[in-house]
């Protein structure tokens, strides 16, 4: 296959960054998309230019470390997919593609395709955690979760963290992000000590870090590489409303 | 040059050592712990949970990762399960019976008292796991559910979906952020270690480099933890992230920490072939589709006709052929060096030949495409998305490929190295499977190490030593960090015109041909020659553009693969000297009539442990003897 890639280089946080010109050709329609991305690099750097930084790891769309939006599309055209699990066999041949990074302020780009995600952990940090302390815990079976709840919770956990949800949504919200943990614990009894914190503390910390609300298009969750479902949002509101009303 | 080697085992029966161990350790009150620091490298399963608990414990925890979230590390990867003596499905198990199945399933090349412990404490990590709100499998009535894994005869594996592991981590790195956003653990991400710090003989900090300023800075604490996973990737090609690297564990080798055991590899029967040149990694198929798949050949050589087209009858199902009791769930070493017996035999399927089936039709005819969706749809997704075929109407197609390492920095039963106040946890020691690890134990051992060994023998650690203040302008401080910053300005001087990816790419080549499935006295030595060759190449023809105060990729990769090539030499100089097969090890000529592997218990039951000489000596082999008191030494038969 020839490509010609349109990538966004930038040197830093502050510095101008600007869309690169790139032909390629030789590329396998078996390749991933960030083999191919390697196969650029390689070329670049034989010719003792600056590699392209992308954040890449287990390339088995479960770390989610790749943050690329591909034809405006974050992790590109496929639904259901990371970038890493993206093959070229989806492109035409002689096909034009731009790719770019996650574009949200929370998000601020480091270099290149690489911006920083740590916004999220923050948000983790205020409470998307069960506060048990190693050795705490009762007998694993004296918890009994109905098969469906456990599998419905499972849904919920399935988020990578990716951001993906993030930079596809026009007002940046991580509302999909926050509500998957923040519905995760709900769903199961363990979290229900906490829930009252845990909704208020989170939703408080993503306003704080600069993401924006969340108008229900549902871009979200047609970017998730998870498909990560929109009713977390509202199971989010409903736990947000709740810990006004209920007395835990 | 080090005395003997004292593994620091308890006395007593095997059941009661951990808690002799526990009682003998001494105890750092709690309003005094937060006078010390520990230094925690790596945030896998084995890492977050360690850095967790020490946090909860009231230390002082700094903890480094070089990703930009804890949550990234590679043990999310992990699909099939973890293993625990729960009986709940009551089939007979208990801890005595893990015990077993690991020593047995280690091709008895571990140390019993640590596999015991494991066992023993693989119970409390699945209590923890669902405190922490893990939602693990479960039946209708509300209790866990459990599936089986290879070399064992009961079903003790809890399982989320295909997603173990990231489950599993997503609860130890919950459990770290409590901590972060408590103030109780310091977190620094994209951060490397690069060099360890060792003043009095004692480790008391660490070098780092901040990925994105590329500021080198110290870190000095009582006691450092390693936590930095395994290093595959010399292989280049395998299923291990494309990240995850040996740097730590090197360097610390490097201050005088033994390397056990560096040839012993694992080798995963079912990984998706490779395609093509342009590879960049293997992705895992996991075990737990051996529940239901049904490996097979064609009986007869070079059948090219398509799956569905071979009858039954001309099929070899050679692993429930070969191994009737345990069937298509046989070890993976055992089932690995099977299928490229049959690709030897010219029997291998697929466009390259070196491949065979692992077929799904008559779990679907006996349960239903729904029933196979439900257990392992996200993999069959996987395999589709990689290979564009549809595993539900044509068999999957896969090939073993290098995917863990047993081996790894050599350390007592408190997992303290044999530098006092290093402490290793995780895949990166080499402690628990000995020369071959079970499916479904790797995410036991990290979550046992760092929830449930670490934090009570650091304590101990702290408790026993009187340490004296270091500050950051400590003449072995400031040595230490210029020595990092020459290591990266030497790399850098080199200005050749090879791309490190072309290196690696290389080694991995020398590796997987000549140090992989199977090795021989001949293939070793060609192996040492070649990888003499290559680091010269290395260290005369590296290009590396860029500068070293920004993001740099291509620095950090040059600078892992130098490692690399020397733990590559390494590797093959062990497995020479190891002249018997066990395990994942094996050596051709060390083979029974029928192919399999042939210890030699009377010349090499001992773990072996590698001491730095010095750049460009050979290092020196120390044993450590390993003794079976509880379960009797036994050729491993699966049959």
């Amino acid at each position: 296959m020839k490509l010609n890639l349109r990538v966004w280089r930038q040197a830093g946080p502050e510095k101008p960054g600007k869309f690169v010109s790139y032909d390629l050709d030789g590329i396998s329609a078996d390749m991933s998309f960030l083999e191919m991305l390697d196969t650029l690099n390689l070329k670049l750097v034989g010719q003792g230019e600056e590699a392209v930084e992308f954040e890449h790891d287990c390339r088995e769309g479960i770390c989610g470390s790749c943050s690329m939006t591909i034809d405006g599309n974050p992790h590109g055209p496929d639904r259901g997919t990371t970038t890493c699990q993206l093959h070229m066999r989806r492109f035409a041949d002689g096909a034009t593609i731009h790719v770019e990074p996650w574009r949200a302020k929370p998000f601020p780009i480091i270099r290149d395709l690489t911006v920083d995600r740590s916004a999220l952990d923050r948000i983790i940090a205020k409470g998307g955690f069960i506060s048990v302390n190693t050795g705490n815990a009762p007998e694993a079976n004296t918890t009994r979760i109905g098969r469906d709840l456990g599998e419905s919770a499972f849904e919920s956990a399935a988020c990578i963290g990716c951001g993906a949800c993030v930079a596809a949504c026009k007002n940046a919200s991580a509302s999909l992000f926050t509500s998957a943990k923040i519905s995760h614990l709900a769903k199961v009894p363990q979290g229900h000590p906490e829930r009252k914190q845990r909704v208020q503390a989170m939703v408080a910390q993503m306003d704080a870090e600069g993401f924006g609300s969340c108008s229900n298009t549902g871009a979200c969750e047609a970017a998730c590489p998870k498909e990560i479902k929109l009713e977390n949002i509202a199971e989010m509101n409903r736990e947000w409303a709740r810990s006004f009303f209920v007395r835990e | 040059m080090i005395g003997k080697l004292d593994s620091r085992i308890p006395s007593g029966p095997i059941e009661d050592k951990w808690t002799q161990c526990k009682f003998e350790n001494k105890l750092v009150a709690p309003a005094n712990r937060r006078k010390h620091k520990v230094l925690i490298v790596g945030t896998g399963l084995a890492g977050a949970s360690a850095a967790a608990s020490m946090a909860e414990q009231g230390y002082q925890v700094k903890v480094f990762t070089f990703h930009d979230s804890p949550r990234r590390a590679h043990s999310i990867a992990a699909q099939g399960g973890i293993n625990a003596a729960k009986n709940y499905q009551n089939d007979g198990d208990s801890i005595r019976r893990l015990f077993y199945d690991t020593v047995k399933g280690g091709d008895f090349r571990a140390r019993e008292a640590n596999v015991y412990r494991l066992a023993e404490l693989s119970v409390n990590i699945i209590d923890q796991c669902v405190a922490q709100g893990v939602p693990f499998a479960r039946e209708y009535g509300g209790t866990l559910t459990n599936r089986s894994f290879g070399g064992a005869q009961v079903s003790r594996t809890f399982y989320a979906r295909g997603q173990t592991g990231q489950q599993l981590l997503i609860g130890a790195y919950s459990a770290l952020m409590r901590q972060v956003g408590l103030g109780a653990a310091e977190l620094f991400t994209r951060t490397e270690m690069l060099d360890l710090i060792v003043i009095d003989g004692k480790a008391r900090g660490i070098v780092t480099r901040n990925l994105v300023t590329g500021k080198l800075e110290t870190h000095l604490g009582d006691a450092v933890v390693l936590a930095t996973g395994g290093y595959g990737n010399v292989f280049y090609l395998s299923t291990n992230a494309k990240k995850s690297n040996a740097t730590a564990a090197w360097r610390a080798y490097k201050r005088g920490a033994l390397f056990a055991n560096p040839c012993y590899t694992q080798i995963h029967p079912t990984c998706i072939p490779v395609s093509g040149d342009h590879q960049s990694k293997l992705t895992l198929m996991s075990e737990s589709l051996r529940n239901d798949g049904r490996v097979w050949v064609p009986k007869k050589q070079g059948d090219k006709r398509p799956a569905s087209q071979i009858p039954v009858e001309e099929r070899d199902y050679f692993l429930e052929r070969i191994y009737p009791s345990f069937g298509n769930l046989a070890p993976r070493d055992i089932a690995s060096r099977a299928a490229k017996r049959m690709c030897d035999e010219g029997r291998g399927v697929g466009p390259s030949g070196q491949s065979v089936y692992l077929d799904f039709t008559d779990a679907i005819g006996r349960l239903g495409a729904e029933t196979v969706a439900a257990r392992y749809d996200n993999l069959f997704a996987m395999y589709q998305k990689i290979t564009d075929e549809n595993p539900y109407k044509v068999p999957m197609r896969i090939y073993p490929a290098v995917h863990y390492v047993m081996g790894g920095l050599w350390v007592d039963y408190h997992l303290m190295s044999n530098i006092p106040g290093l402490f290793v946890l995780g895949e990166a020691n080499f402690s628990d499977h000995g020369a071959n690890r079970l499916g479904a134990s790797a995410l036991m051992q990290g979550l046992a190490d760092g929830y449930f060994v670490g934090p009570y023998t650091v304590g101990n650690y702290i408790a026993s030593e009187k340490q004296t203040v270091i500050r950051d302008d400590h003449e072995i401080v400031r040595s230490t960090l210029a020595g990092v910053k020459a290591g990266n300005d030497k790399l850098k001087a080199i200005a050749g015109r090879t791309p490190a990816e072309t290196f690696h790419k290389r080694l991995g080549k020398i590796m997987w041909d000549k140090c992989g499935m199977a090795r021989t006295d001949a293939g070793l030595k060609q192996a040492a020659t070649e990888i003499a060759a290559l680091k010269k190449d290395f260290w005369s023809d590296l290009l590396l553009p860029g500068d070293s105060s920004t993001l740099n990729s291509e620095l950090e990769h040059a600078g892992r693969l130098a490692d690399f090539i020397e733990l590559g030499e390494l590797m093959c100089r062990d497995a020479l000297e190891r002249k018997e097969s066990c395990g994942g090890h094996f050596r051709e000529e060390a083979q029974t009539a029928e192919g399999e592997a042939k210890r030699d218990d009377s010349n090499f039951c001992h773990v072996a442990a590698w001491e730095y000489q010095g750049d460009g000596k050979p290092a020196l082999r120390h044993q450590e003897e390993l003794k079976f008191e509880n379960v009797k030494l036994a050729e491993r038969n699966y049959k």
